[in-house]
Parts: C-alpha cells; sequence; structure tokens
C-alpha cells in the first residue's frame, strides 16, 4: 500500500509520522519528496548509499546556425531565450524543458544538453529502504525529482510511505497523485487549521481516501479537531504534546526505535493505517 | 524602502509568529505574506476595511477541440509533461488540466489547429489599504508557478506604497521558485530556524540559497530551549560563518494560545513576545548596518 503523508503547514509533523511509520513497518520503503528540505534520511541515517543525477533538458545553440528569426525566441512561453546583440542567449533558470524551441527551430541551430538539478539518493537503515530526493540550493523546480521518486516507486504489495512537501501546489500533486491512502497531519492552531483545509480540498480534489493524525495535542480546546469533526475528517490517531518525544525528535532520533512506549503509539497507528486503506479498498471494489 | 524578508527553510519553526510581531513592533506601512502556497498571515493581522481582490492568471492551459482533432497523436508525442490523454478508445483526446504547463507545443504542431492555449485562473492576489498596505494572495489549488505570484505580491505591495521605511515580508518555506522570487530586491533576510537536526539542515540549505543573493543574512533561533545542545551548536555555526545572531525565543505555550486568539505574541504578556522585542532591536541594528 502507498501511504502519503501532507499537511498544507510546514513543521506539523509530517517527517515524524511518515518516519515512525515506516519504522514499525516491517519491510517499508519511505520516500521523501520534500525535496527542497528533506530531513528523513538525517533520522535513518541510511548505509549502502547510492545515487542518481537527476537532470532536465535545457536548450544548447550552434551560432553557426542561428540566423537570428527568433521564432524560438517568440515561441518561448517562459522568456527563456532572447536574441540580443546578434547572439541567441538562453535562460536556463527559467526553461521548463518543453522542447519547443529545438522542435521549432527551422535552421536546426538548437540542440539539447543535460542539466543537473539534484539526485535521487537509495539506502536502507534496518529494515527500511530510503529513497531521497534532494534539489541542488539554487535550483527553482524539484517536480522532475519527484516524478522520477514516483516512477520507481514499487507499486505492489510492500508499505510505500511518501513523506511529501508542504502546501498544495504541483509538487504535492505529483507526490499524492498514486497514492492509495493519505493521512493529514495537522496541528491544533488556528495556522494549522487553515492548512488543514487546504490539503483537505487537495485530497478530495484527488478523491483520495483520507484520514488525519492531530499531532502536539494539548489540553483544551483543539480547533483542528474541532475542524476535522465539522468536516467529516476520520480522526485515525492523536499524538499529544510530548517534551521527550520532542528530545527525540529534534535530536533527529525515531521514536519507534528509541522507545517502547513510542513503538506502541506508532504501531497501533500503522494498525489504524491498514484497517482504514481496507475499507477504502473495499468501498472501491464495490463501485 | 527597506524590504525584511523572514525565511526558514524548515516550515513550521516560526516565520508568520515572528513576521506578525515585527510588524506591530516596527508599526509597519507595508508589508506582505509571500508563502501563497498556504497563506496565515492574514489570519493574526486583522484587518478592518475590504481588501481588493483580483484575479491572477499564470500559464495558460492547452484545450483540444476534439470536432476539429484528427487524432493524429502528435501532441501527445511531443507533450514532455505528459499532459496528453487520447482517452477512450485512443480517439478522445484530452489535456489533463494539472500536468499541462502551457508551453504550446501541442499547440504549435497540431497540423489542423484544434489545439488552443486558454489563459487559466490560478491564484487570487488580495490587497488591504487599511492603516498601513498588507499584499497577499492564495495560489489556487494544484497551481504551478507559485514563484510568479510570489513577485506579484511584492509588485502590488510596491505599487501602491514605496515611502515606507521598512516593509516586513513573510516568507514561505523550502528553498525553490516561491523563495527565490521573494529574495530578489530583499535588503536583508532573517531566517527563523529551530534547534532541532532537521531545523539545522534546513537552514544550512537556505543560507546557501539567500548567499547566491548577496543579501544580509541574520539568525533567530526559535524554541531554542527545546534543545540546548542544538542551540549551541546553531550559535557555534553561525559564527562560524560569520552571520550575526538576532537572539533567541523561549518555547512558551503562550504562544500559541495568542495565535489561537489572532494576536501576536507581543500584544501579550509573554516570554516569548519579550525575547521577539529583543530580536527585533537587534534585527534593526543589523538591517541599518551598525550590527
Amino acid at each position: 500500500m502507498r501511504i502519503a503523508v501532507l499537511s498544507g503547514k510546514g513543521g506539523t509533523g509530517k517527517t515524524l509520522i511518515s518516519v515512525n511509520l515506516a519504522a514499525v513497518s516491517k519491510e517499508a520503503i519511505y520516500i521523501d519528496c520534500d525535496v527542497e528540505e528533506p530531513n528523513g534520511h538525517l533520522f535513518f541515517k541510511p548505509e549502502n548509499l547510492a545515487a542518481e543525477y537527476i537532470s532536465v533538458k535545457i536548450p544548447l545553440v550552434d551560432n553557426e546556425l542561428c540566423n537570428g528569426c527568433r521564432i524560438c525566441a517568440v515561441f518561448c512561453q517562459y522568456n527563456a531565450l532572447a536574441y540580443i546583440n546578434q547572439k541567441l542567449l538562453i535562460f536556463d533558470d527559467v526553461c521548463h524543458s518543453c522542447g519547443g524551441c529545438v522542435l521549432f527551430c527551422p535552421e536546426k541551430a538548437l540542440a539539447e544538453k543535460e542539466k543537473n538539478i539534484g539526485i535521487v539518493q537509495s539506502g536502507t537503515s534496518g529494515l527500511v529502504h530510503v529513497i531521497t530526493g534532494i534539489l541542488d540550493t539554487g535550483e527553482a523546480s524539484g517536480v522532475p525529482i519527484i516524478k522520477k521518486l514516483m516512477q520507481n516507486a514499487p507499486a505492489g504489495q510492500e508499505d510505500v510511505f511518501i513523506d511529501c512537501p508542504p502546501g498544495s501546489d504541483c509538487i504535492v500533486m505529483g507526490s499524492i497523485k498514486d497514492a492509495d491512502y493519505c493521512v493529514l497531519v495537522a496541528e491544533p492552531t488556528l495556522f494549522g487549521v487553515h492548512n488543514l483545509k487546504m490539503v483537505h480540498d487537495l485530497v478530495r480534489l484527488f478523491r483520495k481516501p483520507h484520514g488525519a493524525v492531530l499531532n502536539k495535542c494539548l489540553e483544551g480546546y483543539d480547533p483542528a479537531a474541532q475542524y476535522c469533526e465539522d468536516h467529516g475528517i476520520r480522526i485515525i490517531g492523536r499524538i499529544p504534546f510530548d517534551h521527550d518525544l520532542g528530545t527525540l525528535n529534534s535530536n533527529a532520533l525515531i521514536a519507534a526505535r528509541e522507545n517502547g512506549k513510542y513503538r506502541e503509539v506508532f504501531t497501533s497507528l500503522l494498525q489504524k493505517v491498514r484497517e482504514e486503506v481496507q475499507d477504502a479498498a473495499a468501498i472501491d471494489f464495490k463501485r | 524602502m527597506q524590504q525584511l524578508l523572514i525565511l526558514s527553510g524548515k516550515g513550521g519553526t516560526g516565520k508568520t509568529t515572528i513576521a506578525s510581531a515585527f510588524i506591530k513592533l516596527s508599526n509597519a506601512k507595508a508589508y506582505a505574506d509571500c508563502d501563497v502556497d498556504a497563506p496565515n498571515l492574514h489570519l493574526i493581522m486583522s484587518q478592518s476595511d475590504e481588501p481588493k481582490r483580483s484575479n491572477y492568471y499564470g500559464l495558460s492551459k492547452a484545450k483540444i477541440d476534439l470536432y476539429v482533432c484528427i487524432r493524429c497523436d502528435l501532441c501527445r508525442q511531443n507533450c514532455r509533461f505528459e499532459a496528453i490523454d487520447s482517452g477512450a478508445g485512443g480517439i478522445m483526446y484530452e489535456v489533463y488540466h494539472y500536468a499541462c504547463e502551457g508551453c504550446g507545443v501541442c499547440e504549435a504542431i497540431c497540423p489542423v489547429g484544434a489545439i488552443k492555449l486558454i489563459p487559466a485562473i490560478a491564484g487570487e492576489l488580495i490587497l488591504y489599504r487599511g492603516d498601513a498596505v498588507f499584499s497577499t494572495a492564495q495560489l489556487k489549488m494544484g497551481s504551478g508557478t507559485s514563484g510568479l505570484l510570489v513577485t506579484e505580491v511584492k509588485k502590488q505591495m510596491t505599487s501602491v506604497i514605496n515611502d515606507a521605511d521598512i516593509a516586513i515580508i513573510d516568507g514561505s518555506p523550502g528553498l525553490g521558485c516561491p523563495v527565490i522570487a521573494s529574495l530578489n530586491g530583499a535588503d536583508m533576510v532573517l531566517i527563523v530556524t529551530e534547534p532541532s537536526v532537521s531545523g539545522i539542515s534546513d537552514m544550512e540549505r537556505i543560507i546557501k540559497t539567500a548567499a547566491q543573493f548577496q543579501t544580509k543574512i541574520a539568525v533567530c533561533i526559535n524554541k531554542y530551549d527545546t534543545n540546548i545542545k542544538n542551540t549551541e551548536i546553531i550559535e557555534s555555526f553561525c559564527e562560524f560563518r560569520q552571520l550575526p545572531l538576532a537572539g533567541r525565543i523561549p518555547f512558551d505555550p503562550e504562544a500559541v494560545t495568542a495565535i489561537n486568539t489572532g494576536q501576536s505574541i507581543v500584544e501579550v504578556d509573554c516570554l516569548s513576545g519579550q525575547a521577539a522585542r529583543e530580536v527585533f532591536d537587534r534585527t534593526m541594528q543589523i538591517l541599518v548596518g551598525n550590527g
């Protein structure tokens, strides 16, 4: 089963939840799609590392062949090409790699070169296979890395946990597209609720079965719990605010591996997720 | 007008909490929320006036006219974004809206002119003009081009006010296009970090990104007392990299209470609010060059 863990807001506990769920699963694959700021590997400290460069295609001009017709520059929707002072300039940073300029150059003066934007790193930590996408700093878009991560993700019986980036934009959609179930992580603040609403809208748009895990729960009024109740989101787990858990987590230690109490917490959460996925599959079958 | 941008790399370290405190303390006449993907600043900066709302058009999206389409498949073969599906029986060609990046290859390659690029609304720009100018936006779910919208948010702010002393800009997490767009034109970046291994890793990556823009960078450590050892690691890292420290803010449950009632931490009497005042004073000194 493929479980995506997401939240609109950052810092609610996506990595905490996905890392620990993977750690208590017998054999699991953990995929870090937060390619701008990947943190799961800091917890797993994977061994036997292998890395693969991820590249995009960027146009390359042969100035001998270019006759300055500007067809490419006019075509490009992203203004990645300009013909200035008798020379074709290419702005790699804004290029979307659509290939149009190469396709439509009447002089065949444009070719493509590969440009590295980051890596996909894989390794093992105990029984967990850890796959991490890492975008190079200064690069604008991690979407190609996420595409690669998702292409390589097994679709079989294995437990796959996908740690998504914050937000609800294109990069998050890529991460949840093939998920069987989405875990929405929320924290009990006004900000947390506002952003929970956004990801809730997103998973509904994609018709993904989903449930919420409330993290950092305090005594008293919990606006996130209230939101779930009002909007029919099933709460599949609550993790109380806990100083010891916070300390383990801030030291990048995997709570479920360090302490039996937390192993219990995440084992029962995983059990709950499994039941939810089965229920969702049954409903899907009936349709 | 000096632009002070608040960033963090990691989410949830307290960007908006600090930004709202700074707006109150500086009595800023201009401020903006550049976290267009998950904006929150408006929740705490309550406004009495109705804002001006305008549509934000991002990249256009391709649309196929099936009455004209001859099923030649050229569009699908040449789309790098795998945004075209040949549909039921391979004859009902359609564009997968969320995958389309509006490049126009399909439109240009279609031999019968069956494909057109149609402008698409990708979000909403929101401008408040009460006692101060507050520019914000909300990206439509699943849209790309958040960087362009960030640029529009900043433009919207500077188009109506340019003589304020300072503009406080709440940034977004991460280090990709929205962050890069917000860095453009910023005079100083305050990085709000937290003493966790994740926070430190993300801080190092955002500093690397911000350094390419040659703006002033300062660091403040939020919830510093949740892990003193890591706080010290951050402080020695900053010393080593010669980055000025703007201060420490303690973990404070009253901060959550303040935020949940729509108040900034400097509007209530609490420890984090007091610390935020010191961080603010220090940040202003660094900004004007006496750091």
